[in-house]
């Protein structure tokens, strides 16, 4: 009886081993795979990805990762910074967040989240939304514009019934911004805005 | 046992979700679009089919007593490739499905089917029950993901057909599934009396 079950566990371990030795290589690449194309879509169009490195925000907490793209002639068009905020409504949300040179926001893609369905889940639509200014975030600059929903006196419109996504989502973004700011690529002149003393981060 | 009615069963006269009532958990839980209703179904399906041939093959030599933790520790080794599958070739399908493919292993359909059917019959007539009670799971596990996706963002299996603002919202939340489950169960029961 229980050599019949230790037979049992015993093969399917080894199905499993196999089956896991056979599928790591397509899950990494495919991981990397879906790292990249979210880096190249919320960045303006660049040649290279350099190496990208890590950084706690100043509040502490777990590093964020930065992704610096260059042009062809090496030149800092963007860093994709993949942050995150534990405050959803349905705990943790991870984003890539693009910033130009400069600051400004070229653009953010949603990674992971567990927001509820049509609601929480909307942000990736939402803080995109061309039409509607008062919503949108992208081509603003954290720096001049006050990333809190306009209820908690910020520049942002949350979205529809959704108001703890929304600052979730704001606080990942000032994280990634803020931590940005204090951990320029080291190698690259910045443009003035870089020598800010400023620094507030994580309020929230 | 005529191996064509054992395979038509699944679908109709003991739809798992319609008619036996088994496996709600993923049913209401994953079917808010009508392509995760699908996915849902065909892995449950593959599962399905895999266990029942493997708990058909091993059934004289597995002892009475350890019978059921064999059975589970086949259907996990079955599930947990199905998730390593999906994880590496359809990365977009594993991440909307998430957390509900581990949970295939407590799918009460799958032990059921293993216990009730796979247990007692020869490979062949297994693996027919298999697919039958899969493909119906699928079937059902679809129909209520379209319905819900229809209803509540005006798209069926992403194409959009009215535009999201006027979509229910309720019909993608958790009410939605059971409201919507509760009158397709009502419907296939009043044909099924006919």
């Amino acid at each position: 009886m229980v050599l019949t079950l230790f037979a049992v566990t015993l093969i399917s371990a080894t199905v499993l081993g196999f089956v896991h030795s056979l599928t790591k290589d397509a899950i990494e690449a495919s991981k990397l795979k879906a790292q990249n194309e979210a880096i190249k879509s919320i960045l303006p169009e660049f040649d290279s990805l350099g190496e990208s490195w890590k950084a706690a925000p100043t509040e502490g907490g777990d590093s964020l990762t930065f992704f610096p793209a260059y042009d062809a002639s090496k030149n800092l068009v963007g860093v994709a910074v993949k942050t995150y905020s534990k405050n959803g409504f349905s705990g943790l949300i991870e984003l890539m967040v693009g910033f130009k040179p400069d600051g400004e926001i070229s653009g953010y893609q949603v990674l992971e989240h567990k927001e509820t369905p049509g609601l929480g889940s909307k942000a990736q639509a939402w803080f995109s939304n061309e039409t509607k200014p008062k919503q949108n975030i992208i081509g603003k600059n954290p720096e001049t514009t006050d990333m809190h929903v306009s209820k908690d006196g910020g520049q942002v419109d949350a979205i529809t019934a959704s108001t703890i996504t929304s600052r979730a989502f704001l606080e990942a973004v000032r994280r990634a911004y803020d931590t940005y700011k204090n951990n320029l690529p080291a190698a690259e002149e910045e443009p003035a805005v870089s020598s800010e003393p400023e620094s507030e981060g994580g309020e929230s | 046992m005529n191996q064509m009615n054992n395979f038509t069963k699944g679908f109709f006269k003991e739809n798992p979700i319609f008619v036996l009532l088994l496996g709600m958990c993923p049913t209401l839980g994953v079917t808010s679009s009508a392509i995760n209703g699908l996915g849902m179904g065909l892995a449950t399906t593959f599962v399905l089919v895999m266990a029942n041939i493997v708990v058909s093959m091993v059934k004289n030599i597995i002892p009475e007593k350890v019978r059921i933790p064999s059975f589970i520790v086949i259907i996990a080794a079955f599930v947990t490739v199905v998730e390593l599958l999906m994880q590496a070739y359809l990365p977009a399908l594993f991440k909307s499905l998430g957390l509900f493919i581990p949970l295939i292993v407590v799918n009460c359909i799958v032990l059921g089917r293993a216990e009730a059917f796979a247990s007692k019959n020869d490979v062949l007539s297994s693996a027919v029950d298999g697919a039958s009670m899969g493909l119906g799971f699928s079937l059902a596990l679809t129909m209520l993901g379209t319905i819900r996706e229809f209803l509540g963002s005006g798209m069926m299996f992403g194409i959009k057909i009215f535009p999201e603002d006027y979509g229910m919202l309720l019909f993608v939340l958790a009410p939605g599934a059971f409201i919507a489950l509760g009158y397709l169960i009502a419907l296939i029961n009043r044909i099924r009396k006919v």
